[in-house]
Parts: structure tokens; sequence; C-alpha cells
């Protein structure tokens, strides 16, 4: 089968790639120079890549790119940068929530698909919801903490 | 039982500006946004790409390796077998830095090439236009194995005809030590209680696969880009290639986590050897099925004390023997089990000690650096020992324990001093008295509590003659720039740096950038291994500054005509402590020191305590710098039915020195119980007759954010560490009591010991029922 393009809006820009068949959604990204979408296993154990595919989070590396035409994807790099991070960017860095880093940028976008459907979870919910993405480093702890401090700081913004 | 702390022994610390504050680490924000990058972030223009062929087989004999289909294959730059380095060998050695004498003919082959001795062993190396066609070529290459005897059983691989695999014999490593009389110390007993132990291999499983970049710039530099814990390998790796030392660069990224996986040479030979035959940049990253392949694992121990106790409590002797599987080349092993060796017999004082300890090839995938390095093992062994006694002399765990605990001024098991605090007793009780009274049982599900104590040192290996040095300047705005050679592995070991600088020149922790882990223009830090980084390069950089600071202070004196001792550097600015409103910004005095050309910047070399090696005989003499003690309290439910074991509750409680960062230490204490919560109950990396059964994370599971209960946190501040600031070493030692506390509280639950970790509910059913199959 022939590579074919397509069309993609990614962190709000239009995009055009040519993709293999069984290029990856992952691969086409990073292609594409979304280096913050990592690497980790590419079968869907990990969730370093994790990315929010019309606004819901997946694991990239089980995406066919080709599927994914006309679709929006937002990656962590996406929802904030060092000068205007994120809610869950502050409280990730702040709260010790990042140590290696390399499975920040899944954390938070599983983070951010939570809080977008559920702004006040309990622990316990946001265990559920960061549990197809590992960490080696932190034992979860301070992250489970940091995505409760950015959801009260949301809820207290859109107060 | 409830328990009470022990009152701590009063310390008064000094409050500082930026030290024992939770700040935001340098490198969080970078981290979060998604902005920094890894190694495996990185390409050039005409970039080829590689890939490794690697042994299918265990044990063999390679009798056919034709390369020539491969090398013909449109797109393929080239294909490399060993016979591009005839002599290639790795080496996990730091040269200048360890003195240990290796055992000849037993280093690994950087390519293999007459034979094969575990699955994943390397044999050649492809680089081609695409990563599609690197793959292609590697289907290409025909090989032709001839199977031979091997051994995966390093107790059977110590039996007189087992197959060897480095002549004359399988072991490797040898370690023992004398103290006292035994055989009197057994006689003096009451009870003799003797129990094996045993631990699985297991996986790192850091995130980021291993990966690299490199190329050869216009000097004839060997230039790399890799994730590692070591950026001296740039001396291993110009060995091996046969060029100059000063033709190889490591430029070291933030590394994606490395846990000792990536202390050893990874990726970034193989990307020297490409990029030097091709002439062009070459990228390498291991998929993860080929990380866990290609890379070491924690060593399996088999762990057997027999403990002479007196009704009191009180250890009258002990005898250890202790067998690790080095897997199929030495790497660290020798030294993991010397670590483990030391630490055998626990944070206890026994004078009659004998302990024999050996380091065994198989034909499995090799075991080198993993955090702790021994010292989980021991610590597993030693703990559920101290609870065997305890049960045999029908004793309270903790009571046992204090009866033996080190204390400040007591020799260890090789005559070393202990020398700063052993917070043993005050750690545990804390420890204990935070878990509580136990949880009330339901039914099937019986309910335990579980403690573990250890020591542990950090800092290398004393006769290693360790060093570290870094730069610190001050820039005429008054902001700080911090060259270090220190690899970050995430654990907070640039920040460190930084943070010790801000409290020492004045200046916010944000004002400070640092330039770290490039082997060329950062001065060498020496390895992020042995929690070393924050004592040795802390202590650098504590130098450097302090050498900046008494220019600043000295050009302040003139400039104020005021005593040294009534002026500070705090916010910024040169401030007069006895008229605050006389101060002056930190930029216009550097202008000023500039301008008269005094030096606004320093090198400092730190060097650890050097000492002569141990007595081969008996093992007595000083090893480490210093010790870190603490305690862990966990307790679980056991499911009778199904086996499933549960943490309710873990608590660990540590003496840090001083804390640098809280909110780090925090996280290494928290995410190394993890580990250790892993280790007990989840992890281990299967093998049946040297083939992988736990190839990827599918099959080899680590803790989610659901499995376990995060761990609890108490840090305590002696002040008596040889790091910075009266620091010790937390990174490492972080992990060991876990274990041990689990297996502890498991056993406390259901009344019968599990000798072999990890604690899976098949074990746990096997152990309440006799007639299990």
């Amino acid at each position: 089968m022939p590579s074919r393009m397509i069309a993609l809006t990614v962190n709000g820009r239009g995009r055009e790639i040519l993709v293999k068949p069984k290029a990856t959604l992952l691969q086409a990204l990073r292609e594409l120079g979304c280096t913050d979408v990592k690497n980790g296993c590419e079968k869907g154990d990990c969730g370093a890549c994790a990315v929010l595919l019309d606004g819901i989070a997946v694991n990239s590396c089980l995406v066919l790119a080709g599927q994914t035409d006309g679709s929006e994807v937002t990656t962590n790099a996406g929802l904030g940068t060092i000068d205007h991070p994120h809610a869950l960017q502050e409280a990730f860095a702040d709260g010790g929530a990042v140590q290696c880093g390399y499975c920040t940028s899944g954390m938070v976008i599983s983070a951010k698909a939570l809080l977008d459907r559920n702004p006040e979870p309990t622990e316990s919910e946001i265990g559920q919801a960061i549990s197809g993405n590992l960490c080696r480093c932190t034992g979860y702890g301070q992250i489970i903490q940091a995505i409760q401090v950015a959801a009260g700081s949301q809820r207290r913004g859109e107060e | 039982m409830k328990y009470v702390a022990k009152p701590l022994p009063p310390v008064e610390l000094p409050e500082l500006r930026q030290i024992g504050k939770p700040l935001r680490r340098v490198d969080a924000l970078g981290k979060a946004v998604g902005a920094t990058a890894y190694a495996g972030d990185f390409t050039m223009p005409g970039m080829l790409h590689a890939k490794v062929l690697r042994s299918s087989e265990p044990s063999a004999r390679i009798i056919r390796l034709d390369v020539s289909k491969a090398r013909a294959l449109a797109g393929v730059a080239c294909v490399l077998t060993a016979e591009e380095l005839p002599d290639g060998k790795l080496t996990t050695d730091m040269p200048g830095q360890t003195g240990q004498k290796r055992r000849t003919g037993s280093d690994a082959p950087v390519l293999a090439s007459e034979v094969v001795r575990f699955v994943g062993e390397p044999i050649a190396l492809v680089a081609a236009e695409t990563l599609d066609t690197a793959r292609q070529a590697l289907e290409l290459i025909e090989i032709d194995y001839e199977p031979v005897p091997g051994v995966y059983d390093p107790l059977e691989a110590m039996e007189p005809g087992a197959p060897i695999l480095h002549p004359p014999d399988n072991v490797v490593a040898r370690w023992k030590i004398r103290r006292g009389d035994v055989a009197a110390g057994m006689e003096a007993a009451d009870v003799i209680v003797e129990n094996t132990f045993r631990a699985p291999f297991v996986e790192h499983a850091f995130l980021e696969p291993e990966a690299g970049l490199a190329w050869v710039d216009e000097q004839g530099v060997i230039n790399i880009r890799v994730c590692t814990q070591v950026v001296e390998h740039f001396r291993s790796i110009a060995r091996a290639l046969q060029v100059p030392q000063n033709k190889v660069r490591i430029r070291g990224t933030m590394v994606g986590g490395g846990f000792g996986g990536k202390e050893d040479i990874t990726v970034e030979i193989f990307l020297a050897m490409l990029a030097r035959h091709t002439g062009r940049p070459v990228r390498l990253a291991y998929t993860r099925e080929e990380s866990f392949a290609a890379q070491s694992k924690r060593h399996p121990f088999v762990i057997t004390h027999r403990t002479g106790v007196q009704r009191s409590g009180r250890i009258t002797a002990a005898e250890i023997k202790l067998v690790a599987d080095s897997g199929a080349y030495p790497y660290l092993s020798p030294y993991v089990l010397l670590y483990a060796t030391i630490m055998a017999a626990g944070p206890y004082r026994v004078d009659n000690l004998r302990i024999d300890s050996a380091a065994v090839a198989t034909n499995q995938p090799f075991t080198s650096a993993f955090r702790g390095f021994g010292g989980p093992q021991a610590c597993l062994a030693y703990e559920q020992q101290m609870d065997e006694i305890a049960r045999t002399l029908d004793m309270d765990p903790l009571a046992l324990r204090r009866v033996n605990y080190f204390r400040t001024g007591d020799p260890n098991a090789t005559g070393q001093i202990i020398e700063s605090a052993a917070w043993l007793e005050e750690s545990a009780s804390r420890a204990l008295e935070a878990l509580g009274e136990k949880s009330v049982e339901r039914g099937p599900i019986k309910i335990g509590q579980g403690l573990a104590s250890y020591f542990q040192s950090y800092g290398r290996i004393t006769w290693f003659h360790d060093t570290s040095r870094a730069w610190v300047g001050m820039e005429l705005d008054g902001t700080v720039v911090i060259r270090c050679g220190t690899p970050d592995l995430g654990a907070g070991q640039v920040n460190s740096l930084c943070q010790i600088t801000a409290e020492i020149l004045g200046v916010p922790l944000t004002d400070a950038t640092v330039y770290s882990t490039d082997s060329a223009l950062t001065p060498l830090a020496g390895t992020s291994t042995a929690t070393r980084q924050l004592y040795m390069s802390g202590n650098a950089v504590a130098k450097a500054a302090g050498a900046v600071r008494e220019v600043l202070l000295g050009r302040a004196q003139n400039h104020f005509e005021e005593e040294l001792d009534n002026l500070d550097l705090a916010d910024g600015r040169v401030i007069v402590k006895s008229d605050p409103g006389r101060s002056l910004p930190l930029g216009e005095l550097a202008a000023m020191c500039a301008a008269e050309g005094l030096a606004l910047s320093n090198l400092a070399l730190f060097k650890a305590p050097f000492s002569e090696g141990i007595d081969p005989d008996t093992g007595q003499g000083r090893v480490f710098p210093d010790f870190t003690f603490g305690s862990q309290a966990v307790e679980v439910a056991v499911d009778t039915e199904t086996g499933q074991v549960e943490v309710l509750k873990s608590v660990a409680c540590h003496d840090v020195g001083r804390a640098i960062n809280p909110a780090a230490v925090e996280g290494q204490i928290a995410g190394g119980s993890n580990q250790g919560l892993g280790y007990a109950l989840m992890e281990e990396f299967k093998l049946e007759e040297g083939r992988i059964l736990t190839p990827s994370l599918t099959e080899y599971l680590i803790p989610t954010a659901v499995d376990f209960t995060p761990t609890e946190v108490i840090i305590l501040e002696s002040g008596t560490g040889v790091g910075p600031f009266g620091a010790k070493g937390i990174g490492e030692p972080a992990l060991t009591p876990a274990a041990p506390a689990v297996a502890n509280a498991v056993a406390d639950a259901i009344g019968v010991r599990i000798r072999e970790l990890p604690l899976t509910a098949e074990r746990v059913l096997a152990a309440l029922d006799e007639n299990w199959p």
C-alpha cells in the first residue's frame, strides 16, 4: 500500500504529513517534531506517548496515523509553555511530581482528560485515570497530589 | 503493640535561605511542559539509523555469520561485526578511579564473534538510511549457531562438571569477612537460627529506553549524545576504538531514569563505531524489548544466615553465605557482591562474624548495578532473619533489634567505625508509631505488620580514590553559572548543585543556571551512581561557590569598610548585617570585582577520604565514606483464599542528615519505596533455560498508580552526614527496607515465612497449604 497524505490539527496548527500504512500516530507526531510525545514501549503498556485525540486520551502508539486524518491532536506541549504553563504543568513542577520527566507528558495528558470530564476527582479516581501511565521514579503520590492541586486551582480560576 | 517514638537527640540545624526548602527544582518546569530534550529526541541532517543483531541463543557457538546480503541491500551504509574491533572489550571501570583487580578474560566483548553466552548478546551492527531499511538488513544477516551446553543456576554453576563460561571456573568474584571467634560465639548462644532466602532477577524498567546520536566533528572528535549515568565512559570507548581519549566526547542528556541500568555502557559504543566508520551522524534507540534483553538486571541472590543468639536477644555470632548470579559477564558483579557482603549482617553489632560470598556466571542476562547495589538483597535476608530470630525467642521484633542496633562508634563487619549518627531505633520507632495499631481482621483476610531497618553506604568505595569537580562563576549582573559534569537521572542531581550554590552566593534559585554532563566542557564530576553526587559534587560546588563568595565579600569589605562577619550575601545583594539599609546589588559588586581583575569564578576539586584496600583474608578495613540509616514499617492484608497481598499502609523514615530540598527527598523516598514494594510483591524477570519469559512491560509488571498506597515519608535530619550542610545520601537507600518490611508483614499475617521473592498469590497459597502442588 502506498503512503498517503493526512491532515491533522496538532496543538492548534494545521499540519500535513505523508504517512506509511503501518505508521503510528506516535511516529507521525515525532516526525512532525512533537518530541514531547515519548516512546516508551510502542505497545500501549506505559502511556508515555499519550495525547488527546479529538479530546480523548489515547496511547498514540496504538493508533494508526492514517486513521487520524482530519482529527485534532493535543500533546502536552500544546497545553502550555515554560512562560505560560498550564495549571497541571505548574502543579507538577511545584509538587515534586516530576523526577526524570519521561512519563510526565503522558501523565499530564491523562490528567487533563480526567479534569475535563471530572473537575473534582477523588484520589482514587485520579489513580484510576493515570493507571495506564507508568512512572518508575515517584511512586505516584506526588503526582496524584499535583493533579488535585491543579484541579483546585482550575476550579478557583473558573469561579 | 503500641509504639512510642524514641525522642531524637537534640540537633540544632541553622535556618537557611535556600537549603531545606521544598523549592521548585530547576529542571522541573521544562520537563513538565515537555520542552526538555532527551537522548532519543535529537536528529541531524544526513543521519543514519542503526540496529543491533542480537543472539537468539543463550549458549552457542557461532559457526557461520554472513552479512553479505545485508551489506548489499540498497540504503545500507554499513554492517559491522566483531572484525571491526578485534579486541574490543567492554569494561565498566573508571580509569583513575577504580583499582580493583579484574579477572582477565571475562570482560564482555563489544560484539560477540565465536561464542554467545546469553540471549540478547550483540553480534552485528547495521546503519542504514532509514529505520525500516536497517530492520530489513538485520533480517538478511545469516547466522548459524551450534548449541553448547549452558548453565542457568548459580549453585549448579559451582558444581564440578558444570559448563564453564569463563575458564577456569564460573566464580567471577569472591569476598570473605572474618571477625572474632565464630565457634566461641555460637557456643555462647542459647539458640541458633538458620534460614535461606532467595531474590530474583529484576529489571530496572526506567521509562526511557536507551538512546543516542553520534557524529564525528571537524576536529575528528567523536561526539556522542546519550542518556548515561557515566560520562567518563568516553575513556573506555576511546580505549576500545583505539583512538586518543581527547577524540571522544560524551554529551549527556537529562536521563529518563537510570537506577543503575545506565551505569554500564549501552548504545554509545555502537554509535561511536558506526559514526566513525561511516563519517555520518548515526542514531540508535532501543525498543523496550531490546532494552530488556540487552542490558543488566538486579542480581539474584541466595543468602543463608546462621545466627547464634542469647535469650536476651544479643547476637553472639553469625555465619552468612551469599551466592549471586552474575549472568553471562561480570560487569560490576565484584563490587555489587562486595556491598552485599559488607552489609550482609545488617545494622547490627556482631563481633563474631564469618561471611563468604561468590558471584557466579550463568548463561543469563548479565547483572550489574541496580539501586542499592546488593544492599537490598542483603537487607531482605538479614531483616527476615531478625524477625525469624524474634519469633524463635518470642520477642518483639523492635525489642530484638534494639539490643543489637549499631550505635555511633561501633565497628561494622569490616571493622570500619560508624562515625555519623546511627538513628536506627529513632527511625524504627517513628515508622511503627505512624503505622499505628493493627487493622481488624475479617474472615479470610489476615492482617500483618512488618518492620525493616537498614544501613547503607553513600559515596564510592574509598580505595577508588573518588573525586569530583565543579566550576562556579558569577556574571556581571549577579546571576550565577555552574558547570559540573554530573549526569542528572531525574533525582534532582543538578538542582541540588544549584540550591547549594544559591545558598552560598545569596541569590534566588532561579538566578542559577547549570551546565552539566559534558565530558569535554563541564569539569568531570564522576558517576551518578553509589548515591555519591550530592556528597561528592555537592561538596565540590560548595567549595567553588565558597571561593567566589570569599572574593565578593572581600571586595565588599573595602567598599563598606565593615568587618567580614558583619557582611552577608542574600536575595541577590550584599548587605551589612547590622545596618540592612546599607546594601548593594550583587551585579554592582561583581562589576567592581571584574573591573579590578578579581576572579569571579572558581574550579574546585573535592576528594573523598582515600584508603587502602581491605585485607583479602579477613575483609577488614575502611571501605566507605559514611552510611545512611533508616527504617520502614508496612501493614498488609493477606486474602488467605486468593493469596492476594494488599499493602494497607507503608511508612518510611530515614535520617538524610540534612534535606537540601525536602520535596525532592520525599520523592526519592516515596519512589524508592514503590520500587521496593514492586520487588516484594510483583516483579520478577523470568527466564527458562536462559530464554526470556518476560520480554516487555506487558509481561514484566511494575507498580501502577493503583497497585500500592503511596508510602508516607518521615524525614529525619541529624546533620551528621559528610555531604554539604551535613547531608547524607538517600537515592539508593530509599529502596532498601521496603521489600523486607513487606515480607515480614506477610509472615506476621499468615504465620508462615515465604523465603523467596516475589510474594505472589501462588507462593502465598502454597505456603498456606502444605499439599499445594
